[in-house]
This record gives structure tokens, sequence and C-alpha cells, in this order.
């Protein structure tokens, strides 16, 4: 029977099939771990005396709630204040204690778990990925099943290397057409949560097909995957081609050698065969796609930066957001003055995203008033960024460049945003005070975030020259 | 965790669409490294003043609504992060179910591993219960809620929950038990794999 790429991978890794008494048991390949949704799964496996069964499969780093600034010794953490600094703490012991590698402050591989799974090569074809944290389907872009699951999984997934769980349905979200000059994956997945609304994807994994996703670099293919979990998906998956080999090739965690080419050989067969059938399709043509941005509080209030906005819908379910976020129906979101730009996060903190970035900022200013943060996603990331000179871009228009983390995504470091100050961000949601205590979030791409920051307002990338093009490989 | 079969109370009505996870629990509350006392943190942003005190015009400090063990919510709830301080916090609150027409598949698992039984019922039944006042009685034994007036039903509904879940919260017994019995299954998969490394 043909199957989808998600049934193959699904299918090779079920240990017990599931039936009407009891889930499938499924076997959980990679488990990243990270400080914020781990410590009560390790107060568990010590409570019951139970080791972490699979080391070798566990990956752990700090991310969420690290400081930005570096840090030389251990004081250096106390920045982020008494309880997020008692947590990072908890985590190098339980880490100690349970006998895990630790991606620590010393380590240059330490960065957001989503970005480093790739870097290192962890995240391969094929894997089933899973981490205490939702935005794991971005490593779906490899043809990997990954999703993210709650503490109390995690624990599980700790003691016993599998997951509980029931088959999900699947969705093929099909791509038509080729992606606009200046239009950015960001911009494409803004869409579709827009078209699907932010819970069409419940108790689906997404396939994203077609050829503007065949044309796209890994980096912009993590962008897409990362975010389906903001479309309410379980998981969102691509399927493995040249371009995501050629990418793994030569990574420390990959295989290496004959190894690789037998894996390669492997991996090829990870795509949807001719004829599966997936429980729910839809199409989106990318041809006729600008700049999108969000202008509500939720990532499916989406809209393109150069159309007015919306009207409320009569039954008053936009109304809450409209005020929240202080902005007029009918009217554009283009020229809405901004206070903070934050470039990171595990969606748009990549090279390629600080390049776009550096491309649109050079020999520019950020505008007065206008705070700006650039928040690379890993400490690879920012050392590779600093040896292309991005650094100096950044700091030279007037930009804050920092360590690696979740940093402003979620400010529980104490990067925040004031309460009413309007921020265009690279991150993934823009709920109510998700980047502070009433802040308010407009979510875009890298070259729409950039500028932004130098106009000053919510500004379309496409008016300022020397874009590059990001999207050819 | 003490096991139940029933849930008779009052409802409180949240009525508000795709609440995530954010609103359930803000992210400068998941420092913590228990799963306890995080009641007090629920919807904090929505529950309090700047002052600290309560704010009388959110839904939940209204006295009608206080003392409820079923939340009825909008379309949608739970969308998100994935933190299982959600569920703990709404567990720790006072609350044992959450009733919406849609609940978000993350947030949707960790209630069910919590003893906070997710109940997803049809618009209809949904807008109801939006709209009223009664208590309502969950039954997990026949996988039905009810309207009651005066003890009587005046309105019934069935609902979804898997076996498995529906047995560990009415034994009020966790899951990790069952997983690390199928262990002798697991290892089988990793030898057949060649990768047994024990
Ligand atoms: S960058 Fe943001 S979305 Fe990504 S893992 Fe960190 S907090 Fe979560």
């Amino acid at each position: 029977m043909p199957k989808t790429l998600f049934e193959k991978v699904w299918d090779a890794h079920v240990v017990v099939e599931e039936n009407d008494d009891t889930p499938a048991v499924l076997y959980i390949d990679l488990h990243l771990a990270h400080e914020v949704t781990s410590p009560q799964a390790f107060t568990v496996l010590a409570e019951r005396g139970l080791p972490v069964r699979r080391i070798d499969r566990t990956l752990a780093t700090m991310d969420h709630s690290t400081p930005t600034t570096p840090v030389s010794t251990l004081k250096d953490i106390d920045v982020v204040g008494p309880s997020a600094a008692a947590q990072i703490r908890k985590m190098i012991d339980n880490c100690k204690a349970f006998g895990i590698p630790l991606r620590d402050f010393d380590s240059d591989e330490r960065g957001i778990v989503h970005i480093i799974g790739p870097e290192l090569g962890a995240t391969q074809p094929g894997k089933t990925i899973v981490c205490g944290d939702s935005h794991t389907s971005t490593h779906g872009a490899f043809g990997a099943l990954a999703f993210g699951i709650g503490t109390t999984e995690v624990g599980h997934v700790l003691a016993s290397q599998c997951l509980l769980q029931r088959k999900p349905k699947t969705m093929a979200v099909n791509i038509e057409g080729d992606l606009p000059n200046g239009v950015t994956p960001k911009d494409l997945i803004l869409a579709i949560i827009g078209e699907l609304g932010v819970d069409g994807g419940t108790g689906h994994v997404i396939e994203y097909r077609g050829k503007a996703i065949e044309n796209m670099d890994m980096a912009g293919r993590m962008t897409i995957c990362n975010m389906s979990i903001e479309a309410g998906a379980r998981a969102g998956m691509i399927a493995p081609d040249d371009v995501t080999f050629d990418y793994l090739r030569g990574r420390k965690l990959a295989p290496s050698g004959d190894a690789f080419e037998s894996a390669v050989a492997k991996w090829r067969q990870l795509k949807t065969d001719d004829g599966a059938m997936f429980d729910k399709t839809i199409t989106i043509d990318a041809s006729t796609l600008s700049p999108m941005v969000t202008f509500g509080t939720n990532p499916g209030m989406v809209t393109a930066i150069d159309k007015p906005l919306p009207d409320k819908p009569a039954d008053g379910s936009w109304d809450r957001a409209f005020e929240y976020m202080q902005l007029q129906p009918n009217t554009p979101i283009a020229g809405t003055p901004v206070d903070v730009v934050f470039v990171g996060s595990c969606t748009n903190a990549r090279l390629p995203d600080l390049k776009a970035t550096a491309d649109i900022l050079k020999g520019r200013q950020v505008a007065h008033g206008v705070r700006m943060l650039v928040v690379p996603g890993s400490q690879q990331v920012k050392k590779e960024a600093e040896s292309l000179g991005l650094d100096k871009v950044f700091m030279d228009a007037g930009a804050e460049w920092r360590e690696s983390g979740c940093s402003m995504c979620l400010g529980m470091n104490g990067d925040t945003v004031a309460s009413g100050s309007l921020s265009v961000s690279t991150s993934n949601r823009n709920f109510e005070g998700r980047q502070g205590i009433g802040a308010r979030t407009v979510l875009a791409s890298p070259a729409t975030a950039a500028a932004s920051a130098i106009a000053g307002c919510v500004a379309d990338p496409r008016d300022f020259a020397g874009q590059r093009e990001e999207q050819r490989p | 965790m003490s096991g139940f079969s029933q849930i008779r109370s009052h409802t409180a009505v949240l009525n508000r669409n795709d609440v995530d996870t954010d609103q359930i629990i803000p992210a400068r509350f998941l420092t913590t490294t228990s799963r306890q006392g995080l009641g007090k943190s629920a919807f904090a942003d929505w529950r309090y003043l700047d002052d600290g005190e309560e704010d009388p015009s959110f839904e939940l400090n209204q006295p009608h609504n206080r003392g409820a063990e079923i939340l009825v919510a909008g379309r949608n709830f739970g969308c998100g992060s994935s933190r299982e301080h959600a569920p703990w916090s709404l567990t720790d609150f006072g609350f044992k179910a959450v009733i919406s027409s849609e609940i978000a598949d993350i947030f949707r698992s960790n209630s069910l591993k919590n003893g906070l039984v997710p109940v997803i019922v049809d618009k209809a039944m949904h807008e109801r219960l939006l709209a009223q006042q009664h208590d309502v009685l969950i039954d997990l034994e026949s996988r039905t809620i009810a309207i009651m007036e005066n003890d009587e039903p005046i309105a019934n509904a069935s609902f979804e929950i898997d076996n498995f879940s529906r047995f560990c919260i009415m034994q009020g017994t966790d899951q990790l038990g069952f997983l690390l019995s199928q262990m002798p299954a697991i290892e089988a998969f990793e030898r057949a794999r060649g990768d047994y490394e024990q």
C-alpha cells in the first residue's frame, strides 16, 4: 500500500501496536532536553530510582532562561533573576546526577535546542525526535517525525526511550508556484497559518510539498516546519532531498564516510509514495504572496503588509485583539510606529536569517528611539556571523548583538518588551504578554524586521534596496 | 493524584476563543522546578491588576464562577506552548475538567496525564454550556456529560476519551508504570535494530 512520508517514519518506530485499550508504544531516536520543561521529570526519575535509559539518545542544553549577556563564571547567570538562575543550576545538577552531557555555557555547541540539533547533525531524516517544547516541529524539515511533548512525557522518554501515542492524522499542504522576489519562507508560513487558522492543523501531521519548498534552503524549510504548531499541527515534515543531504554531510553527529552514503540511500526512500492518501489537503499559491505580518494576538491573524487590515468579524471575536494591539481595522499596518525590533528565536536566528537582516541594515541606521536586539540562534551561528563581519554591521547600525538563546521570544531571561510597546519580532508567537506584560507583538520575517527598524515603523522590506535573494540556493 | 469517575460541579465560563498556554500561565512563572503551587499564577495577566489585587472584571474572579471544578472555555483552548505548567496550574486552581468545542493537542495530552479531563463537545452543546450556570455532571464510566437541573439531566452529550487515559484517571495512576512494563518489547525492538547496548 502506498504510504505517506509520515506513515513510513511512524511505522518504523512502532514497538507495540495501538489497540482499543492502549496507545502505541513509539520508539524515540532523539530526545532534546532543556532547563524549563525537564526538572520535574528528573524529579520523577529520582523518586522512583530510575536511570536515564539512553544517555546516547539524549541531547541537553540550556536556552530558555539563559542570559544573552556573556557568562564566564556561574555568577554571571544571576542577571536573569534568582528563580531563573536556580533553574539553570538545577539543569546542571540534574545532568551531572544522571550522567547526561550538557551543552553548557563553556560549550561552543550551546544554543536554542532546535537550532543546535540540526547544526550538530543530530537531526536526521527518518528519526523520531521529541523535546519538551512545541517547536520541536522544526526538525521535521529533515524528514524526521518531530513533535513537542509535556514534562510527564519527558520523564517517559528519559526512563524508557519510548512514548505512548495515538497515531495522528495527515495533512498535505501543497505550495504552488514560486515565491516572488522579496518574499521569504517566513512570509509563506505566516500565509499558510492565516489560511489554516490557529486550529486548522489540530490532530494532524502536516507535509509541506511543492516546488517552492524544493527550491528552499534548509534554513527556510526549518522556518516553515517550526511554525506548524502555530496552525495547531502536531508536526510538520518535508521530504529529504539533496539539499538535506548536502546540509548534513560532514556535521559532527551525522554518519561519516561510507556510513553517510548508505544512510543517504535509505533516506532517499523517505518520500510520500504516489497514490498515498492524506486525511486533508490544502493548496496555497505562493506566487501571489507579499511580505506578511501579524496584526492580532494569535499567529492566525495575518495580513499582507501592503494591504489594509481586515474588518472585524461581526461576532466580536477580534475586538479584544484589535484593542490590545491598538490597531484599527481597514487601515494599513505599514507605518505603525515601532519601539522594539527583535531578530532571533528558533524560527529565524540561523545564519541566512542574520544575513538577510544585515543586507538591509548595512550602511543604514536603526531609527531614533527604536531598540533593536539581534540574538543568534546558537553560539555556532554567532561565530559564523562574526567571521562574516555581520556583528559589526548590526552594531554600526545601532543594534545590540548578543549571546545565543531564546531571549525576547518569550522573555524568561529578562529580555522583555515594555508594556504597551510595539515589537516587530522574527519569533513565532504574538500572544498577549508573550514578550513581556502588555507587549504588542507583530510577527515578521528578518527582512521586514530590519526594514521596520530603519523606518521606525512597520515597513515593507521591498522598499529597501540591497536586499539579497535569499531564496535561491 | 487520586482517582475519580465522576465530577459534579457548577461551571466557570471563560468565553474566549484560542486561549493559549501563555495566557493560562505566563512564561515568567515557568522558572519553577516544582509542579506544586501554580494555581495562584493561573491566568495571572488577566486575573490580577497592576497592584496585585484581583481584577473584578475577569471572568474567573466573578462570584458565580468561583469554586467551580469544571471550566467551560471558548474554542481551541490550550493552544501554543507545550508547557505542562498549564494543566498543573489549572488543577491546583481547583479544576478537574475543561470543556470546549476544540482543545489543542499537546494541552489535551498533558491534561490527561494530570487528572484534568478534557471534554470536547459539539457546537450546539458548547454554546449551551457557555450560556448557562447549572451544575454539570461528567461521568467517565459512560463518557457522558449532562447539564443538571434539580438533580435531573436536562441535556446530555457523549464525549471521547481513550480507554487507557480514562483508566489511569479513574484509578489515579500514572502512565509510566504501564510503559515500563513494556520494557521487554522495547529491548527486543532495539535488538532487532542492532541498537541494544545493555
Ligand atoms: S526561541 Fe522561542 S519558540 Fe523557540 S524554543 Fe525558544 S522560547 Fe520556544
